[in-house]
């Protein structure tokens, strides 16, 4: 069956300063078919995307809906053109119910009538296997809902050509496979469809065809049947990448940090951890996995001493032994184990416990965005040496220290790091908690947003921690990644631990149906 | 299928990566000068003056005469006094909107120091004592509102804003009880004949000691804000106090403290107010000033060497219309539209450092 263009674009280009987010690409989108855009994060696959949006404007080249040359200056004339976009954030008024934000901003009659836009609604989920209530309110509803909802809202505008930009970031591993079921059925009913991700094994499951960009130039594009993950990371990465992970297991391995009946509410006095209790030791990756907002954040914090805890909640520090490698720093601590709780990063810092902590959100709490690297280098530390004045000349030299070892790409040591990229950012960031010789290393979602080439370098980072006996707790939401990473992984699901499974046994699907567990108790219940 | 025909847009806006200093500059003075033209199109419009002629009124109010002139650096030393005393509470982004009531309630203990106990106590130590209780009571004043936003986390805005109505009550309540003489419903010279209290001439001048303190907290307050660890620990407060709860650093306590030195300077401009420049009290001890010092302390990215220059700007802007006010029987009102078409002209040109305008068909990557 020979399939039909719905959009080509030619020669399209688009800078910003002196960035060249896309040069000269040339790409064709056909209907009935699902097209993979594959790249590494800023490789500009978002970017190209928003031009057919309507939200940015590309400076030269043109775009071709069904064959005409068309000016897509703003999103109303995307809509009009019938090119509807998920975006990865999602934009819904938490207060509407479904229906309200599905017919929010559109023109028509004086009078709203929500009931036919109900039953319009309700048309469109038998169509393509949605399932949704259309009187239900946003701020009910889970993250895959609330997905859903952006979908039909597109639909609903009679967009026939949809672009999801990186969908499934925030679904389980089985709301995916609803996704994906429903994207198949819509392209069985003729539509265009285009999915922005960088997981590979998505790709190879989902899609008909796979473009591949590279620092916002196009490399090409080739059927998925042809071609395979490896194949697919070389093209994105330019050079050929081991996709391996060291995985070195350690014997003698001494309990950390004794986690016990912790509790943690939210403001608004809502149990964002009820009861976590598990252990973590020394000269292993403990795993943390579930559906984001599941009180991975709270976890980290709390332990970091930047949440107050409930009473009868316990974090015990257990100091590593005087013959250990990185003990040798540590001012000696309580044999039997230091309560944590209750104390504040100083205060932790003071008792000798050094702990590394990577942040979720690298520029509002690990870092100081508008401080060069070398004055943040010194953000746990600037109160060491006598005197009120600043000492300025260490943490120069581990500026540059870090900038040299992790490969760093910054014009000076002094520009602030909110000009850095996203994987320089983290470089900076894990440089300097690596550099503070830790015996406890936190991170949450340590590689978000970065390239291949820097997430493998993260990875082999904490792998090196871990063979000198730290105890590493990495928060994740890669799946595939944890299960390659970590010695075990606990599973958090609404704030409770529903299970802690060995990391070299157990399977996707396993770890898939924990992240749910109690979820789908509570709905049997 | 409806197809969509629009035309790209006629301009847009890109943010400017960086900008080389001398382009930054060069932007600034085009502004000045433009902003010279236009006013001298409504000069020359509303009042059919020659503007140059205007303009020249301008200087002469501001350093016509050696005492124009030290009047003006008198007036540009008190505004660049508050700015300075601003500077660590805005680098905290805490919004100090009170410089005013700080100003008052420094200014009133100084003049209450100064009736009560002129002629008692030798000047000199006079002053010391003035000094040291009107930072204390500007402290106190500012770390009322912070205090609060600490621990219950209120609006500093508001908070800030309507102790200044408090100060400006106590301040009226003061004037009513010092009255001199009874009936002129103000204070007076305070020790008109035995200039008790009053600053000394220093160096032959009579605001020299007024330019040495201001000096002073200027170059203090930068090395304070740049190499202390309170700096630092203010300007990670400023930028995200979640890093800073993360780096260990107690917001509480760095917000409090910050505003007491911010309160302190502010009142000890009071003090320079009261004892050094008018030796009385009334409402308009501020004058405004309080408010006119956060466009100083925002205009200069509160690097307290840029406040110098543009505190004088605006004290010379300010001469310069209450001159060809009079000089040209004006009223107030023009002179304060060319300030404001000035102004509005230099406020506009960062606009232009921080972004480009590109024309249709231009090229994003073309300029630099």
């Amino acid at each position: 069956m020979e399939l039909t263009t719905a959009i080509e674009l030619r020669h399209i280009t688009k800078r910003f300063g002196k960035v060249v987010a896309n040069d000269d690409i040339s790409l064709e989108i056909k209907r009935g078919e699902i097209l993979s855009l594959l790249g590494e994060n800023g490789s500009g696959k978002t970017t190209l995307m928003n031009m057919l949006a309507g939200i940015y404007f590309p400076d030269e080249g043109e775009i071709l809906v069904n064959g005409v040359p068309t000016t897509i200056a703003s999103p109303k004339d995307a809509f009009a053109c019938g090119i509807g976009m998920i975006h990865q954030h999602f934009k819904l008024v938490d207060v509407f119910t479904a229906a309200e934000n599905i017919v929010l901003g559109l023109e028509g009659e004086r009078k709203l009538d929500l009931k036919a836009a109900s039953a319009k609604i309700l048309e469109i989920c038998e169509k393509y296997g949605f399932s949704i209530d259309p009187a239900k309110k946003i701020y009910d509803m889970s993250v895959s809902e609330k997905q859903t909802v952006e979908i039909i809202k597109v639909l609903y505008r009679g967009a026939d050509i949809l672009i999801l930009d990186e969908p499934t970031a925030v679904l389980t591993p089985q709301e995916t496979d609803r996704l994906f079921d429903i994207m198949r059925n819509m392209k069985a009913d003729g539509k265009a469809l285009v999915i922005i991700t960088h997981k590979l094994h998505e790709v190879m499951d989902v899609s008909d065809r796979v473009a591949v960009l590279r620092k916002g130039k196009y490399i090409g594009d080739v059927a998925t049947r042809d071609t395979s993950p490896q194949k697919l990371t070389d093209m994105m990465v330019g050079h050929t990448v081991t996709l391996n992970i060291d995985r070195p297991l350690v014997e003698n391995r001494h309990r950390r940090l004794e986690v016990k009946d912790l509790t943690v509410l939210t403001p608004d006095g809502i149990k964002a951890l009820d009861h976590v209790s598990f252990d973590a030791y020394g000269s292993e990756i403990l795993g943390i996995a579930g559906i984001s907002g599941s009180g991975q954040k709270e976890l980290l914090e709390a332990i970091a001493g930047l949440r107050t805890a409930q009473p009868g909640s316990h974090v015990i520090y257990h100091p590593p032994a005087p013959d250990e490698p990185i003990a040798g720093a540590h001012v000696p601590v309580d044999r039997d184990g230091e309560e944590l709780l209750g104390k504040n990063p100083r205060q932790i810092h003071d008792i000798g416990v050094s702990m590394a902590f990577v942040p979720e959100d690298r520029l509002g709490m690990g870092l100081v965005g508008s401080m060069g690297m070398a004055d943040n280098m010194m953000l746990k530390t600037y109160r060491s040496g006598r005197g009120p004045l600043l000492d300025r000349k260490p943490p120069r030299q581990l500026a540059e220290q870090v900038k040299q070892e992790l490969d760093v790409l910054t014009p000076s040591i002094n520009t602030p790091v909110r000009r850095l990229s996203g994987g320089n950012v983290q470089k900076v960031l894990v440089g300097r908690e690596i550099a503070q010789n830790p015996s406890v290393l936190m991170t949450a979602y340590a590689v978000r947003g970065l390239d291949i080439n820097t997430s493998y370098t993260i990875y082999n980072l904490l792998t090196e921690q871990k063979l000198k006996g730290v105890a590493v707790i990495y928060v994740g939401e890669d799946l595939d990644v944890l299960l390659e990473l970590c010695d075990r992984i606990l599973v958090l699901c609404g704030g409770q631990v529903s299970g802690i499974v060995d990391g070299r046994t157990t399977t996707k699907e396993e770890v898939g149906l924990l992240m749910t567990r109690f979820v789908k108790e509570a709905k049997e219940a | 299928m409806t197809q969509v025909k629009s035309h790209e847009p006629l301009l847009r806006i890109a943010k400017r990566d960086s900008i080389a200093r001398p382009k930054a500059w060069a932007i600034r003075i085009v502004a000045v000068l433009l902003s010279l033209v236009v006013s001298g199109v409504f000069i020359f419009a509303v009042t059919k003056l020659n503007p140059i002629a205007v303009y020249e009124g301008i200087f002469d109010g501001a350093f016509g005469t050696p005492r124009r002139s030290w009047v003006t650096v008198r007036d540009a030393m008190m505004l660049l006094c508050i700015g300075v005393g601003l500077a660590p509470a805005f680098k905290m982004r805490f919004w100090n909107i009170g410089a005013e009531g700080q100003v008052l309630i420094g200014g009133i203990v100084t003049a209450g120091f100064m009736r009560a106990f002129g002629g008692d106590i030798p000047t000199p130590a006079l002053l010391v004592i003035m000094a040291v209780v009107s930072l204390l009571a500007g402290a106190a004043w500012g770390m009322v509102p912070a205090t609060f936003k600490a621990v219950w986390n209120t609006n500093e805005t508001l908070f800030t804003l309507m102790m200044n109505y408090v100060a400006i009550q106590l301040t009226s309540y003061f004037v009513a009880a010092w009255e001199n003489p009874v009936g002129s419903n103000t204070v007076g010279v305070i020790n008109q004949q035995t200039r008790d209290g009053w600053f000394p001439a220093l160096f032959g001048q009579e605001y020299g000691l007024n330019v040495l303190l201001v000096l002073l907290l200027t170059v203090g307050m930068f090395l304070y804000l740049k190499y202390s660890k309170q700096g630092y620990e203010i300007s990670v407060v400023g930028d995200s106090e979640n890093t800073a709860r993360y780096a260990g650093i107690n917001v509480k306590k760095v917000t409090i403290r910050t505003m007491a030195i911010s309160g302190a300077i502010c009142g000890l401009a009071g003090f320079i107010a009261v004892a050094g420049s008018s030796h009385t009290i009334s409402t308009s001890t501020a004058g405004g000033r309080g408010f006119t010092a956060i466009i100083v302390a925002w205009l200069a990215q509160f690097n307290t060497f840029v406040m110098i220059l543009i505190s004088f700007l605006l004290v010379f802007l300010q001469k310069g219309a209450i001159q060809i006010a009079s000089r040209y029987n004006l009223n107030d009102y023009a002179s304060n539209i060319i300030t404001g078409i000035i102004l509005f002209f230099i406020l506009g040109s960062e606009f232009f450092i921080n972004y480009r305008i590109i024309l249709r068909g231009g090229k994003e990557g073309g300029a630099k």
